[in-house]
């Protein structure tokens, strides 16, 4: 079993196929969305390869160490930094395959339209804990 | 209470109910149920006869169960019947679950799961945190799991190999949670070789105890990895090695000689030699030979040249490296090692940091990060 990280972006990755932004859905197309996204996570439940769900908001804020005895510095949101991460989904599957085929599936979550977004998500593996048999 | 007692008692318990007629799935559920209500119970009221208290406790949650499910009718025939007292051959219970939980038509995962459950007697929440998925995800799991074998008969011999594989991945994936599965595998595996007669589960069982024995010296006190020939030799733990040696030996004795037995032999020689100078690189090699020819692995044909590389010299490790892909998972780490020892320290720290970005495991990646930067701080570069 290997653990995986499907990321979803808001900016930084290949635009989606039906590449719609999400207030100009209607109403029962997000909410159709959002249904599907509940309902994959519940099959994967089922199927015993879920681990994490979790939605970010857009805007963050950017903080650093500014020295002994200082209150740590915040800046931005910046427009220019590439990535920004939507959410993820993290799964315990038995294969590489298998991660690259439920992220297929939840890449055809229903956009605009009622049909599928085809929008492009990330798959990164977890690092593990070290194997005990190594020689 | 001894907890390692109780779940020792899980797997003949299950076997009983499983004889009386309670299906897998039921039966396996009654003996968890048993399970919970021995913590909570025998701390304060210890039984004089456990066995015989947990197959009481959990052949009485079978009927309610049972008694509750809308199948009753059916089964009532079944409850009528005065379940067969006295004692019962345990072992042979025992080797059926294992089979049972080890069957080729589940999953690895779903197969390690069930075995930690219905054999370990584990309970669903510690297979969880063993294994960092919630709880809820692992029930799904292991109910699946028990789906999927609820029609194989348990009145046939398995496959030995499958099952060694589970105890295999169980010990390799290490321990988390409260949990240690290597122990936890070793006392499975250990139960497994006492009830059947193959040189292979013997092989396991000592290849996990000499393994397990450097398990104090393999990480240092801030969690990085160790590599053998560094490590404190006075760490190891000698009883666990002189255990895994006399059982490797007895096993190799029967002339079976199978991938297991030749790993062991090899964690042994290492075991062997008092100081990483001292060990006998060239018998190492001839079991990689033997482990080659035992399963054609591209992954053994790697390892075998580091060992070719100690025995024979850096540059005829080099040479047994470049017959193989150079995608094949550490790779560039056996690559940089070798150059290392060759006296290309450029080269090796190079290869060192590209080997970094793919490792596996984060320990590995930082132990790799840090041959790395000793050699650029070395070469100034």
């Amino acid at each position: 079993m290997a653990k995986y990280l499907l990321l979803k972006h808001y900016r930084g990755a290949p635009p989606a196929v039906n590449d719609v932004p999400m207030d100009r859905w209607t109403p029962e197309e997000i909410s159709a969305h959002m249904q599907y996204m509940q309902d994959f996570a519940d099959r994967l439940e089922e199927s015993g390869e879920f681990v994490d769900g979790q939605a970010l908001a857009p805007e963050g804020t950017f903080v650093r160490y500014d020295g002994e005895g200082r209150p740590p510095v915040t800046d931005g949101p910046f427009a220019e930094t590439k990535d920004l991460i939507a959410g993820w989904m993290v799964i315990d599957v038995d294969s590489y395959e298998r991660a690259v085929e439920l992220a297929g599936e939840l890449s055809a979550a229903p956009g605009a339209g009622g049909e599928p977004i085809h929008e492009w998500l990330e798959v990164r593996p977890f690092l593990t804990a070290p194997p005990t048999i190594t020689e | 209470m001894d907890e390692l007692l109780l779940r020792s008692l899980t797997p003949g318990v299950l076997g009983i109910l499983v004889r009386r007629g309670a299906d897998f799935a039921a039966a396996e559920d009654a003996v968890q149920d048993a399970l919970v209500e021995a913590v909570r119970t025998w701390p304060s009221d210890p039984p004089r006869d456990p066995k015989g208290w947990m197959v009481t406790v959990a052949w009485r949650r079978f009927l309610d169960a049972t008694r509750t499910d809308t199948a009753r009718r059916r089964r009532e025939a079944l409850l009528d019947e005065e379940p067969a007292p006295g004692p019962a051959p345990a072992v042979d219970d025992t080797l059926q679950l294992y089979f049972l939980c080890a069957h080729p038509s589940l999953t690895q995962a779903s197969a390690v799961a069930l075995t930690l459950r219905a054999v370990g007697g584990l309970t669903t929440r510690q297979i969880a945190r063993a294994y960092l998925v919630p709880e809820a995800t692992m029930a799904q799991r292991i109910s699946r799991a028990k789906r999927t074998v609820s029609d194989v008969r348990l009145d046939r011999p398995g496959d030995v190999a499958t099952v060694l594989r589970v105890l295999y991945l169980v010990f390799n994936e290490g321990y988390s949670g409260d949990v240690d599965l290597a122990a936890e595998a070793i006392r499975l595996t250990r139960r497994l070789a006492a009830a059947v007669d193959h040189p292979e589960a013997a092989g396991l069982l000592a290849l996990m105890l000499l393994h397990h024995a450097r398990r104090a010296a393999r990480t240092a006190p801030d969690g990085s990895l160790v590599p053998l020939a560094e490590q404190d030799r006075g760490s190891w733990d000698t009883a666990s090695i002189a255990e895994g040696v006399r059982i490797l030996q007895a096993a190799l004795a029967r002339d079976r000689l199978g991938e297991l037995q030749a790993q062991a032999a090899i964690a042994a020689l290492h075991a062997d030699a008092p100081t990483a100078e001292e060990t006998d690189w060239v018998q190492i090699v001839e079991w990689y030979d033997e482990l080659v020819r035992l399963t054609d692995s591209p992954i053994v044909r790697l390892n075998r040249a580091v060992a070719v590389g100690e025995a024979d010299g850096p540059r005829a490790g080099l040479a047994a490296l470049a017959d193989l892909d150079d995608s094949l998972p550490r790779h560039g780490a056996v690559a940089a090692y070798l150059h290392e020892r060759d006296g290309d320290p450029a080269t090796a720290a190079r290869l060192y940091a590209e080997a970094a970005l793919k490792a596996p495991n984060l320990a590995e990646r930082d132990h790799l990060t840090r041959r790395a930067a000793g050699l650029n701080a070395r070469g100034g570069g």
